[in-house]
């Protein structure tokens, strides 16, 4: 039999607004872990951003890079001794759209490095996101709480995170 | 110093719908290249899964398959922001696919780059192959984000990948290649 190597550890949809879902408990077994969110904002301007919390660790041990597209012009902004990771721009809810985020975090359960965090985000109303995260500290990742700057995430959004074992 | 050869390690494996083909991990003193040799071709597609730094601050992580690396087979494009600007570049008739951004650009005992690269329909041989990029970097001040795209201009089956990058790769990286099916 094959061996499973892409495996969702857990999944979350919302059945009515939240300002968060967290992934606790999460296995040290697997090589990366890989965060795939389906969402939306319920702020009704603005571009939000998705925030990932690692460990609980709410302190300014984080920083960003970000490259974005409006469909007009790019831009590149950066945030340093940030206080969450991802970045990726995600929906308001002036439309009914859901933003696709893919976040990857490579070898997240070393003891040895920094965590790196990088994904992509797109809004079909209005920009496209890409973006790279520091969390300093090389812990191993056992949780990650989702959040957004928005405020809360609507009904519908969903949240799986999966695990993925390397030869 | 010889590079390290990730080498297809369960041949003869049902194969699955995502696959771990080879891993590389780089020990003490590092490596100066990464390759894939005898790449199975029971997939449709092929990513490979990176987090890594390089011996130099002016580095550049490079690509090239089947172990052509030297001509014009190749050709690129990329756009990348640095945090405060965005640049793009690009190269025609290259010698192999050369990434501009260099994990040890922000060169810290533990800062590394992450990247996600993925290589469609790698065994066809009526297409030239093509490959995107994602990949980036942060030093809390310093780091880039960048989009990448590749085309090698070959319709021969990808049985072999290098990831190279004229210097070193460091300890604790680490290059994964899965397959799709």
């Amino acid at each position: 039999m094959a061996t499973q190597t892409y495996v969702p550890i857990s999944s979350q949809t919302l059945g009515s607004a939240a300002a968060s879902v967290t992934f606790s408990s999460i296995p040290s077994t697997y090589t990366d872990l890989v965060l795939v969110i389906s969402g939306r904002s319920t702020a009704t301007a603005g571009n939000n951003n998705s925030q990932l919390i690692l460990n609980g660790d709410n302190g300014s041990n984080y920083s960003m890079t970000r490259l974005t597209g409006d469909g007009t012009s790019p831009a590149s902004d950066r945030v340093s001794n940030g206080f969450y990771a991802g970045w990726a721009f995600i929906e308001n809810n002036t439309n009914s759209n859901f933003t696709p985020i893919i976040y990857h975090i490579q070898n997240y359960a070393n003891t040895t490095t920094y965590k790196t965090v990088i994904g992509r985000g797109a809004g079909a109303s209005n920009f496209i996101s890409a973006a790279v995260s520091m969390w300093r500290s090389t812990a191993a990742i056992n949780s990650i709480y989702v959040g957004n700057t928005g405020g809360n995430f609507v009904a519908g959004s969903t949240f799986t995170i999966y695990g993925i074992k390397a030869a | 110093m010889s590079p390290i050869l990730g080498i297809y390690a369960s041949q003869g494996k049902l194969l699955g719908s995502y696959e771990s083909i080879a891993t590389i991990n780089i020990g003490t003193g590092g490596s100066s290249g990464a390759s894939f040799t005898s790449i199975p071709q029971g997939y449709k597609h092929l990513q490979v899964r990176f987090i890594g730094k390089i011996g130099s601050a002016t580095g550049a992580p490079s690509i090239y398959f089947n172990g052509v690396s030297s001509g014009t087979s190749y050709s690129w494009h990329e756009i990348r922001g640095d945090g405060s600007s965005v640049a793009a570049y690009s190269s025609t008739s290259a010698p192999y696919l050369s990434d501009t951004v260099s994990p040890s650009t922000v060169y810290n005992n533990s800062n590394f780059t992450a990247g996600i690269i993925d290589i469609l329909d790698y065994s066809n041989t009526n297409k030239n192959k093509t490959l995107r990029q994602l990949v980036g970097v942060d030093n809390n001040g310093s780091g880039v984000i960048e989009l990448f795209s590749g085309q090698y201009m070959s319709t021969s089956a990808i049985t072999q990948l290098d990831l190279f990058n004229g210097y070193t790769w460091q300890q604790y990286t680490s290059i994964a290649l899965y397959g799709i099916k």
